[in-house]
């Protein structure tokens, strides 16, 4: 491959490119999984989610997405924390004494600790994977995970697992802070993508900032309201 | 009316500073550089060294005049440079901090002096239209849209102060940069060198060691001139496209 293309992906604009395409994959994915969470809240013993979760585990394209989905989520974080290097050190040795913002476009605040969002996020995803995925994929049956019977076929019982998590206090506020912080990440993010990507109109602009903080608010609220109705119904 | 200043004092460029107070007696219809002025004068009456500090033109055009005034690049008011702030927006005995702007690829020369010649090198590197597009009657053989020669307007309106580096929590040098590759690409005239322009221009900003736009928009906030960072999201157009269709 020629150099022009590592060229243009580690120039400024290039790397902001990759940002975005990155957490525009990631958003999409938000939703996707807050789809098939929600089926934790039927009131079917879990069977519902259990027959999700074992298409989600075998079928070859989800798979296939989900090997995407790590590797946009590594790649996020790699570039976003060599941006985030470059920008502390643009402003030189020397800060200023005194910084007083005026009000912007975005808060800037959201917009400032987009890096300290996005590590605690990372801590998150780690846990989240550990707790579930990890032992989804890797834990042995009859231990670490039980199998449960969906129309005759045994599949490692997801549900109980979850319903085990979020009985316990600490994890129930554990996953309703991160997504109080996802929230923040994405009030900047959404919009920010799309201004990264050029698209910035003053007929469409304005459509994408209502979309973008009625996404961060509602899909965290989301997968926030699981462990809290299962705290309270099953605790 | 008194005023208590703390003014960033740096010898030279390898010099460390440090703040020190002095105490001015200004009048209110003074612009902030005649405030300035005011101190000089007596610092030089009384055998001391005047502080250093850029400016031109002292009518809001030019773009030498800079400062950091208590926390804001170009002051409190919004629209406005250094110049064009005047003393009745500060009241009695108040204490103002005067910083130079601060970013890596600015480096402080001496007491408030800045080295912004980044931002000439950027214009270097692609910053112009490189034939002669002859005298306005020329100009006038081509049709604009009116929509498209205010936006190519606004963005020409940047005076190159840096004010949006010096705003900039990564001070990033987009909204300079994105202003002047703007008002060209936007003109028939500064088409035919569009994609070239942009690239050249972003390669050189990247060379100068600015930091990389995260959207916060402070930069189009306390721009005195009030360029849009719809400007930015035309450069990344630019660059993009740039990036994969020309065969360089």
């Amino acid at each position: 491959m020629n150099n022009w293309f590592l060229g243009f992906f580690t120039s400024s604009i290039g790397r902001k490119l990759l940002m975005a395409l990155s957490g525009l994959f990631l958003i999409l994915f938000l939703a996707i999984h807050l789809a098939g969470n929600l089926q934790l809240l039927q009131n079917d013993g879990g069977v519902a989610f259990n027959k999700y979760s074992a298409f989600m585990g075998h079928n070859p394209f989800i798979q296939l997405v989900s090997k995407g989905n790590f590797a946009f989520i590594i790649l996020h974080a790699v570039v976003g924390l060599m941006l985030w290097v470059k920008n502390k050190t643009a402003r030189g040795a020397q800060g200023y004494a005194v910084v007083k913002t005026r009000a912007t476009q975005t808060n800037p605040t959201f917009a400032k600790f987009m890096w300290l969002y996005g590590i605690i996020m990372l801590v998150f995803i780690i846990i989240h994977l550990v707790q579930f995925w990890a032992v989804m994929k890797f834990g042995e049956v009859g231990t670490a995970v039980q199998l449960v019977d969906i129309e005759g076929e045994q599949v490692r019982d997801l549900y109980s697992l979850v319903g085990a998590a979020f009985t316990n206090l600490g994890f129930v506020v554990f996953y309703v802070m991160s997504m109080v912080v996802i929230a923040f990440h994405l009030w900047h993010g959404f919009q920010s993508a799309f201004q990264t990507l050029g698209w910035n109109h003053p007929k469409y602009t304005p459509i994408i900032q209502v979309l973008g903080k009625a996404y961060s608010v509602l899909v965290p609220l989301g997968f926030a309201v699981i462990p809290i109705v299962f705290y309270l119904l099953h605790s | 009316m008194k005023l208590n200043l703390k003014i960033w004092r740096q010898q030279n460029a390898k010099a460390s500073g440090r703040f020190e107070s002095y105490q001015v007696d200004a009048n209110e219809h003074m612009s902030f550089l005649e405030m300035l002025d005011v101190l000089n004068e007596g610092l030089v009456s009384t055998q001391k060294e005047p502080v250093a500090f850029e400016h031109d033109c002292r009518e809001g055009i030019c773009g030498t005049c800079s400062l950091v005034i208590t926390g804001q690049p170009h002051g409190p008011q919004s629209g406005t440079t250094t110049c064009q702030l005047h003393m009745r927006h500060f009241h009695e005995g108040e204490t103002i901090v005067i910083e130079p702007y601060r970013a890596k690829a600015f480096p402080v020369l001496k007491d408030l002096v800045v080295d912004r010649s980044a931002f000439d090198r950027i214009i270097q590197a692609g910053g112009y239209v490189s034939v002669d597009t002859g005298a306005a009657p020329d100009g006038n053989d081509i049709l604009i849209g009116k929509e498209v020669a205010a936006k190519s307007f606004d963005a020409a309106a940047c005076i190159g102060c840096g004010a949006c580096v010096a705003a900039c929590p990564n001070a990033s040098a987009m909204l300079f940069v994105s202003a002047k590759v703007s008002h060209l690409a936007l003109l028939p005239q500064g088409k035919p060198e569009s994609a070239r322009r942009a690239m050249n221009m972003v390669h050189q900003m990247d060379e100068e060691g600015f930091g990389m736009c995260s959207n916060v928009t402070a930069c189009e906030a306390e721009c005195p001139k009030g360029i849009s960072v719809e400007n930015i999201a035309r450069l990344n157009r630019e660059f993009i496209g740039a990036s994969f269709t020309t065969s360089k």
